[in-house]
């Protein structure tokens, strides 16, 4: 049995949405270099508040390939939707839409999760947009002793 | 398929084939068994520990056959930890960066009592003889340090060590599996008390090894049952992989000088060409080292992408990457020769085979190149470093 799904090996090998945004109206980076794993996210926004729309989404991950499968699917599965529904977006949904992910890699679907939810954290707070602060609660990081 | 993770195991060899099919097929009867025909097996069991004993210049009497290497260091570690204790004896010294099957069975004796120091392996991932002989207390009961390292290949002072523990009177254990079949031993002139030793690791087969104890030392048993192996190791004898074994080892030795001079030319062009990659760096002593083994680490990216993409290409290979072990953290090995934990992760080992090429050699070259550039493009930590917005780790 492979180590991994034909789902993720396909987003590892063929990653979506790879690169950066230059004018991003929101960035969120998440993870550690030191646990060995990081994403960052960037996110185009439009729309008024309320209604955005992700337009474009780009990620860059440091990290083993269930990492790199998990930015690439929660980017896809972002992408062109509605802001609300990329705040709700859960590690789950991301581990699904890969086929799953092996028990000890369940982090870096929660990390996919994380990024995304730091880079719409990151575009209300450049624009002053109120919000619920509970939104953005960090989730128990798997512990990495460093 | 380039297959570089000849550490993690071999191909069965033809003269350990040859030796085996005649004890699967027709020469089957149990050694135990009284009958002229058990009694053939018990003579080719017999013939084979000689052999063995002859490669590392022991006596046959001294070789105990087990499954593999994790419990011949079990049960040399145990033995001498029973020996220990009996005379009041609860010190043990060994290395950061053993095998688990050593740190793990030291981690179990903790627990009853022992006492563990365990030495600095320094950068170049070689311990000194003169450290071991300041270890050495009056109740040290063991020293245990790896013959060469499983990741880095390092090859430590092994006479030197055993020396040192003769003249202390302290019994001297190495785990030789990465260096039995790879380097000459001689168990007599290098003062080892207790060696270890797995078949795959050489062209045998899978699921068995053997343990070399002096002459007096007094083993205790890992596996209990019927009378076999004098009594120090139970369960009917592993036949056709024990002559396997044997016979691996014995081919290896009589090619032995000839395919390392080649290897160590391949293993320091690979290592050459490796070194060419930016922000890289050669894990363990340059020359200290097995001829087969190169070990890197690279700056900003994580090891199991890197086996990923070279399985894609062909390639097998392994690293200390947290994300191929099932933990978070990166290899005990890469981190006891003091690599930070960010680059720990980027390591890559590439074990060659008496086989490779020198074209081989330079496809490895060419397309871990290709994947360490790969992805670099897309970390967010190499974007950083190389905006100069993050220090590099490695120069």
């Amino acid at each position: 049995m492979a180590l991994y799904s034909e789902k993720v090996m396909d987003h590892f090998r063929n990653p979506r949405n790879v690169g950066v945004i230059e004018d991003a109206d929101g960035v969120g980076e998440v993870g550690n270099a030191k646990c060995g794993d990081i994403m960052k996210i960037y996110l185009k926004i439009e729309g008024e508040p309320g209604h955005e729309i992700v337009t474009d989404v780009k990620f860059e991950t440091f990290g083993c390939g269930s990492a790199i499968a998990s930015s690439s699917m929660a980017t896809e599965l972002i992408m062109g939707k509605p802001l609300s529904e990329a705040l709700t977006l859960t590690n789950r949904a991301v581990t699904e839409a890969l086929d799953g992910l092996p028990a000890h890699k369940l982090h870096c679907s929660v990390l996919a999760e994380e990024a995304i939810k730091a880079a719409v954290k990151d575009y209300f707070d450049r624009n002053g947009i109120a919000y619920d602060p509970e939104l953005f609660k960090e989730g128990p990081e798997p512990s990495c002793a460093v | 398929m380039i297959y570089a993770d000849n550490a993690a195991t071999t191909a069965v060899g033809r003269a350990a084939l040859a030796a085996m099919l005649p004890c699967l097929i027709s020469d089957y009867g149990n050694p135990s068994s009284l009958y002229a025909f058990g009694q053939r097996a018990k003579e080719k069991l017999e013939d084979a520990r000689a052999r063995v004993a002859a490669c590392l210049n022991a006596d046959p009497k001294e070789i105990t056959f087990t499954s593999g290497g994790s419990e011949a260091d079990n049960q040399a570690i145990r033995s001498a930890a029973a020996l220990g204790a009996k005379k009041g004896k609860k010190h043990i010294i060994s290395t950061a960066f053993e095998h688990h099957a050593v740190l793990h069975t030291l981690d179990a004796l903790k627990e009853e009592g022992f006492e563990i120091t365990l030495l600095d392996v320094h950068e170049n991932g070689i311990v000194t003889a003169e450290e071991v002989a300041a270890a050495i207390r009056p109740e040290t009961c063991l020293v245990t340090v790896m013959y060469a390292n499983n990741e880095i290949g390092t090859v430590q002072p092994i006479a030197e060590i055993g020396a040192v523990c003769r003249e202390k009177g302290v019994l001297f254990h190495t785990d030789a599996v990465q260096a039995a079949g790879h380097l000459h031993i001689d168990v007599q002139a290098q003062n080892i008390d207790m060696l270890s030793v797995s078949g795959h690791k050489f062209h045998g087969p899978k699921g068995v090894g053997f343990l070399y104890a002096k002459k007096g030392i007094r083993l205790r048993n890992v596996i209990y049952g019927g009378g076999q192996e004098r009594g120090k190791r139970a369960g009917t004898e592993n036949l056709p992989a024990i002559v396997g074994m044997a016979a691996a080892l014995e081919d290896q030795l009589l090619h032995l000088d000839e395919n390392n001079a080649r290897l160590i030319r391949l293993r320091d062009r690979l290592i050459a060409g490796l070194a060419k990659i930016p922000h890289s760096i050669l894990n363990g002593d340059p020359v200290k080292r097995l001829p087969s083994n190169v070990s890197f680490c690279f700056e900003a990216i994580e090891g199991e992408s890197m086996l990923l993409l070279l399985d894609d290409k062909g390639i097998c290979a392994s690293s200390g990457s947290a994300c191929t072990s099932g933990s978070l953290d990166p290899s005990h090995v890469i981190m006891a020769i003091g690599r930070p934990h960010e680059v720990a992760h980027g390591s890559l080992r590439l074990s060659l085979g008496e086989d490779i090429t020198e074209e081989q050699v330079d496809t490895i070259i060419r397309e871990v190149t290709e994947v360490v550039e790969y992805l670099r493009s897309m970390s967010p930590i190499w974007r950083a470093q190389s905006e100069g917005k993050m220090d590099y780790v490695l120069k």
